[in-house]
């Protein structure tokens, strides 16, 4: 009897290990700093961040009878449930399903746009905007320019999940930010959280300029926040100073804010010093006075992103502090970045700019 | 010659018919075995038994809709379009208008006096016959040889030749490059020069229009047989379809895309055979035929707007002139070829024949309006010669909807540059503050 209930003991202590085994390989490589302020008055309900953004969609189709929301399998709630009930309450002439064709849904966007109606266009994979990358570039950015201000697609918002999820490998991981960033014409918006999330989007989607709106799918879920059920939007082409400090101004978008968060907290803790964390949001434009004033502040400069490092967007964020901050820097610009490989699937947590490269990098920084 | 001609028909015939043999007895023997037709999700079919492959000879080929001879004498009475005599003469005279326009601006390119120009010889009764059919309120998103449709529009020829200078009247700026013309107030989308981008986008503004109360409007699209062979092509054709939008998908298929033939684009029947497979009401016609390409866009027109549904019209023509003015096409055509459409099968002078049988045209009409149109392009240019390129700051705006700092930055770099350089670069030619 005794011996039985070792073995199964043993075997309960087995699953137990197997189970945090593969949640630990499943497991986020941040902990999530919700934000505990929220930008208007009024009413908030507990959402998460696909609902955040649902609800930015929802109070869209409510108020704009020309908005439109489609993309591949978006009729049924999307495979992230971002356009959830959604068909159900707009209709299947505003909710819809589009052949399953990443130029196509770009290309009708931007006509939608141009005959004067409201685009939400989703891409399903931010790794799959890549066969529209000629319409977005080439039309969607160009199309006021090129007119002599005569049309425009400002109307057009592109969604895309995009980012590490844990297991998303190649082709569910990537970042493609710096690659929209290189288009003049186009706004490129990362939130770090639902309530980010819900306010630009809705100026995304208001804004007179086609947008690139990129969601770290990792947050669709595992992001909540108290988010006010009223309209607000966030301005665009703005960042957001998340911690004040001295000694150090680090810089990141999407769930990369929530590393740098906490790599400050360890600053903080181990070193005794606090650090300005700046959340760019906006890739394209960017708000190239707040890093400016912060690293001028600081002299010291970390940005991280989960891109690769050549060509990244730190690359230009980079250039441009040595170029206005030269005289204020202590140490040299440091990019702590995903390598320049495509992104892996069993090396995801050795891949990853985690804490402990950047902590390591503002380390260096700090005692360069 | 003719015997092999003789024996090359006899083999099309054999083909044909086991082509047909086969396909004739798909039907009964479904029904014979008494089988209920398949219900697959992707297809609603009956089963056989017998391995069947289609290929292009399993169909007869499309055939071509024309209403006029070479000589322009009407073949079917009942298939004349009623179109009113002032807009007859009308319809000629933008052609020739156009025609005009293309020798004077291909000839003002050679003489360095515009960058860049495009002819649209060969192809001005499908410009002529597609805009005369549609509402004036009608979406019309072109490619880049569609400028009779520009023309018939209303868009003058001082917007035109002010575009091809880029000066200070040109409403694109001076951003872009000759013919890539653009007209809010005519409801003509702005040319951009990716191929077939224009046709999701054609079919996005659809459906905008149809989704919109009491819409009477529709979009017509066109493209070439070249662009058909773009990635955007099929997926416009095939959204059009699945989100049943008001649409109309005008393919000049003039035989070349730069210089590669058509025989080296596609191996199906044309471009109108890709219609039907998608699902959508197609017609061939004679592009040539200024009167067909009328009746076909008419009534095509009649049905996307009742049906919100998409409509595919390939009109058969050929290229008269050169791709651009980048491109000597005797160096992969014979001038024997391009002679024989220039002479036989050309729709402005099937379309003068029309109406001189109808007594609405003749020689001396002719002549004058040929001489006051080219006099129109001549007066036209040196008026536009003469003018400014668009103020230097015009460079950096519309970019966006409001001038982000980073680039009123680089706005003033360039300015505080200029007030150090100002004799190094062509300023005098630029309008001034």
């Amino acid at each position: 009897m005794a011996s039985l209930v070792t073995k199964n003991t043993t075997l309960l202590i087995k699953l137990i290990k197997n189970v945090t085994n593969n949640s630990k390989r499943l497991s986020s490589h941040f902990i999530y700093y919700p934000d505990n302020e929220v930008p208007v008055e009024g009413e908030t309900a507990k959402m998460n961040m696909m609902q955040a953004i649902n609800n930015a969609m929802d109070i869209t189709l409510k108020n704009d009878p020309t908005a439109v929301l489609f993309g591949e399998d978006v009729g049924f709630g999307g495979v992230f449930r971002c356009s959830l009930g959604l068909q159900e309450k707009y209709g299947k002439d505003r909710v819809f399903n589009t052949p399953l064709c990443e130029q196509g849904i770009a290309g009708f966007g931007i006509g939608l746009a141009t005959a004067g109606a409201t685009a939400i266009a989703e891409i399903q994979f931010a790794d799959y905007i890549f066969p529209a990358f000629d319409q977005i570039v080439n039309e969607a950015a160009k199309a006021r320019y090129r007119s002599g201000g005569q049309f425009a697609c400002g109307a057009l918002t592109v969604r895309s999940p995009c980012s590490a999820v844990g297991h998303g490998a190649l082709y569910h991981s990537q970042s493609p930010e710096a690659f929209f960033a290189h288009a003049p014409g186009l706004r490129v918006v990362v939130p770090r959280g639902p309530i980010t999330a819900k306010g630009l989007l809705l100026s995304c989607i208001r804004e007179p300029d086609p947008c690139i709106f990129l969601e770290p799918k990792i947050l669709y879920r595992s992001a909540n926040e108290e988010v006010p059920v009223g309209d607000y939007t966030l301005p665009l082409g703005k960042a957001q100073v998340l911690r004040e400090g001295d000694a150090a101004t680090l810089i990141a978008w999407g769930t990369q804010v929530h590393v740098l968060l906490e790599v400050a907290d360890m600053a903080k803790e181990k070193l005794g010093v606090m650090c300005d964390v700046i959340d760019l949001q906006s890739i394209l434009p960017w708000d190239e006075e707040t890093v400016c004033n912060s690293v001028k502040k600081t002299g010291r400069c970390v940005i991280s992103h989960e891109a690769p490092l050549t060509s990244g967007f730190g690359a230009e964020i980079a250039a441009t502090v040595q170029e206005q901050c030269f005289l204020h820097l202590e140490a040299p610009v440091s990019r702590v970045c995903g390598w320049d490989a495509p992104f892996p699937h069993v090396f995801e947590p050795l891949y990853l700019p985690d804490k402990w490269r950047c902590y390591q990098a503002l380390l260096d920084t700090l005692h360069y | 010659m003719a015997l092999r001609t003789g024996a090359c028909v006899l083999r099309y015939n054999a083909l044909r018919t086991t082509a047909r043999s086969l396909f004739t007895r798909t039907q009964p023997e479904s029904t014979q075995n008494n089988v209920k037709p398949a219900e697959f999700p992707g297809a609603k079919a009956p089963y056989v038994t017998e391995m069947k492959f289609l290929n292009e000879t399993s169909y007869d080929p499309i055939p071509i809709y024309r209403v006029m001879d070479n000589n322009g004498a009407v073949f079917e009475s009942k298939e004349e379009p009623s179109i009113e005599k002032d807009t007859l003469i009308h319809m000629y005279k933008i052609m020739i208008q156009l025609s005009q326009m293309d020798k004077i601006l291909y000839e003002s390119q050679r003489q360095g006096r515009i960058s860049f120009y495009m002819t649209n010889y060969g192809e001005e009764g499908i410009h002529v016959g597609s805009a005369a059919a549609l509402s004036p309120d009608d979406l019309v998103f072109a490619q880049y040889r569609e400028v009779g449709v520009f023309l018939y529009r209303g868009v003058t020829v001082t917007d035109i030749v002010n575009q091809c200078y880029g000066n200070v009247e040109d409403l694109g700026k001076g951003r872009q490059m000759p013919v890539h013309y653009g007209n809010k107030q005519h409801n003509l989308v702005t040319i951009s020069s990716p191929l077939a981008t224009q046709m999701p986008q054609a079919v996005g503004a659809a459906y905008a229009l149809k989704r919109q109360e009491n819409n009477d409007r529709c979009v017509i699209c066109y493209f070439g047989d070249g662009a058909a062979s773009e990635g955007d092509a099929f997926s416009a054709l095939n959204f059009a379809a699945t989100l049943d939008c008001p649409i109309i998908f005008l393919c000049r298929n003039n035989g070349y895309a730069i210089s590669t033939p058509t025989s080296e684009q596609y191996r199906g029947d044309g471009i109108a055979s890709r219609g039907p497979a998608l699902g959508i009401r197609t017609v061939r016609v004679d592009g040539t035929d200024l009167l067909a390409v009328y009746n076909a866009v008419k009534e095509s027109r009649e049905f996307t707007v009742k049906n919100n549904k998409p409509v595919l019209i390939e009109a058969m023509s050929y290229r008269v002139g050169h791709h651009s003015t980048s491109d000597d096409s005797t160096a992969y055509r014979s001038i024997e070829e391009i002679q024989k459409w220039t002479n036989d099968e050309s729709p402005i002078p099937k379309f003068k024949m029309y109406l001189e049988s109808k007594g609405l045209w003749d020689a001396e009409l002719e002549k004058s309006w040929a001489k006051e149109s080219r006099d129109t392009v001549l007066r036209t240019m040196q008026v536009a010669e003469k003018k400014k390129l668009p103020h230097w700051k015009e460079m950096l705006e519309d970019v966006y909807y409001e001038m982000p700092s980073r680039i009123q930055k680089q706005m003033q770099e360039m300015e505080n540059h200029l007030k150090k350089y100002s004799d190094k670069y062509p300023l005098n030619k630029f309008q001034s503050d």
